[in-house]
């Protein structure tokens, strides 16, 4: 997978994952691996939620209002929940 | 972005939901293990009932209560147990349940290899027969391993092979981590608390010193390969912190429902000093949880008391509140076990008689103690961490910088 590329695909939420949001952010837990994850950040939770329906990322987290400058440690925080299969990607 | 304030901090101060949750289905139990920490043996008449508890489990869906630690007694020994277990997982509610092994058969073992929503642990105390048995009774080894083969032989990778680590056997360490690979399972060690009829031989089982430390290295060398359920962050005063995030969950993140729908702030805590409520009562579980005057307190900022002086307090943070509950010491001095040996002194200024005994006993042979209240005065603060069965059981520790974290 190449790093740079995780904002220019589309993504989901993995069907076995449960999110459930919390004041600081929101803590997931996946059902087939049986790990716990969270998110330090409300709006990392928005991005998730408009994730399933963006045609990439990227859109997604225009749709969730990052700031541009932020987008590197957006990118970083999914990257981290792509590689723990907590996020899939769409091919459609 | 809002990430001022460390997540650790907001585990401390409790979550609306638990995490997940210990739930004790029976004190039935084919076994009488010495060091059981919840007295069982024979069945409460006032035992949830079928309804009842899948009452609980609309609640915990409602919470979003990720899973639940199934325990007991031997909880596959109730008859409605896989009917709990599969309303449970078709709600979404997430199993794991302890077992000594009796009841999974071939039969069984298929049927949990084929079930992502289901996670066994199989106990195990020694990795010889002779150390295991002594605890848990003439020919539980071999019942142990029979469960293995199964869950082995069914394809069931992961398992969890769940140890106590006492003082017959941290010497089996690596011989248990060898089994575990043998049968691609998991070993998970936890720390033996002087709860229940565990008050009884603690003395003579928990780890010495020099074991303790030997554990600590061990731990350290096997990283996150091994679980702990965050069971030893008691070791943290060595200078290293074991992986996790080394907080007390009790009321916190995590509790207890035990058998009769009491609720406690821990699974080594079934006194009358930590019960929260009932899920009987009007509020229910979602009640107890969120509004219990001991969850509260569990909640507020604990003082360190005889240990603000130590250095080590930053890592420890005193260590176990059952531990020091159930051996006499005060809530907000150290450990028992503490690693910079202040625990030694202060048990020998415990007066005898004045321990507080575990509520409730199960055991088979003892007859069943009349319900009554016992008075006991808590102090005001509580430590601030301690425990087991946290379900952050191998969380990273939480890098600053980052937004999404992920356990391990």
């Amino acid at each position: 997978m190449t790093e740079a590329s995780v904002l220019d695909r589309a993504w989901g939420v993995h069907p076995q994952v449960s999110v459930r949001p919390e004041r600081f952010g929101a803590l997931l837990y996946h059902f087939g691996t049986r790990r716990l994850s969270f998110l330090k950040d409300r709006r990392l939770l928005a991005v998730l939620e408009h994730l399933g329906e963006a045609p990439t990322a990227r859109a997604a987290c225009e749709q969730a209002e990052v700031e541009p400058a932020a987008l590197p440690a957006y990118e970083a925080a999914l990257a981290r929940l792509a590689a723990t299969d907590m996020l899939e990607e769409r091919t459609s | 972005m809002s990430v001022a304030t460390p997540l650790v901090e907001h585990f401390a101060h409790g979550l609306d939901s638990p995490i997940c949750l210990t739930w004790e289905l029976t004190y039935a139990c084919n076994l009488a293990c010495r060091h059981c920490l919840s007295s069982s043996g024979r069945r409460d008449p006032r035992e949830l009932t079928t309804d009842e508890a899948k009452a609980v489990i609309d609640e915990l869906e409602r919470m979003q209560v990720f899973y639940v630690n199934i325990g007991g007694g031997e909880p596959t020994l109730r008859p409605d147990f896989w009917e709990l277990v599969d309303y449970a997982t078709a709600h979404h509610v997430g199993v794991k349940f302890s077992t000594n092994g009796y009841r999974i058969t071939p039969e069984v073992a298929a049927r949990l290899a084929g079930s992502d929503y289901v996670d066994v642990q199989i106990s195990l105390d020694g990795a010889t027969p002779a150390v295991n048995d002594d605890v848990r009774g003439e020919g539980s080894y071999a019942t142990a391993i029979a469960a293995m083969e199964n869950l082995a032989a069914a394809g069931f990778e992961g398992f969890k092979i769940s140890v106590v680590c006492t003082r017959e056997n941290i010497g089996h360490l690596d011989a248990f981590k060898a089994l575990a690979d043998r049968y691609r399972a998991q070993l998970r060690l936890t720390r033996l608390r002087p709860s229940g009829r565990g008050a009884d031989v603690w003395d003579e089982l928990h780890p010495t010193a020099g074991q303790q430390r030997e554990l600590y290295e061990w731990l350290l060398a096997h990283g996150e390969d091994v679980l702990t359920g965050d069971s030893f962050f008691h070791l943290a005063g060595y200078g290293e912190s074991l992986p996790g995030l080394n907080l007390c969950g009790a009321g916190r993140v995590v509790c207890l429902i035990d058998p009769v729908g009491d609720v406690y702030a821990c699974p080594f805590a079934i006194h009358d000093a930590f019960l929260a409520g009932n899920v009987r009562a009007p509020g229910g579980f979602a009640g107890v949880w969120r509004d219990s005057e001991l969850f509260q307190e569990l909640r507020g900022p604990q003082a360190a008391g005889a240990c603000s002086a130590c250095s080590a307090y930053d890592a420890c943070r005193g260590g176990c509140m059952a531990a020091k509950f159930f051996t006499g010491l005060p809530l907000d001095g150290p450990d028992p076990e503490c690693v910079k040996g202040h625990g030694e002194p202060a048990l020998a200024t415990v007066e005898p008689g004045t321990v507080p005994r575990p509520s409730g006993d199960h055991s088979k042979g003892v007859r069943p103690a009349p319900v009554t209240a016992v008075p006991v005065s808590l102090t005001p603060r509580r430590p601030d961490r301690a425990c087991d069965e946290s379900p952050l059981a191998g969380l990273d520790p939480i890098p600053s910088n980052a937004l999404a974290g992920t356990d391990r």
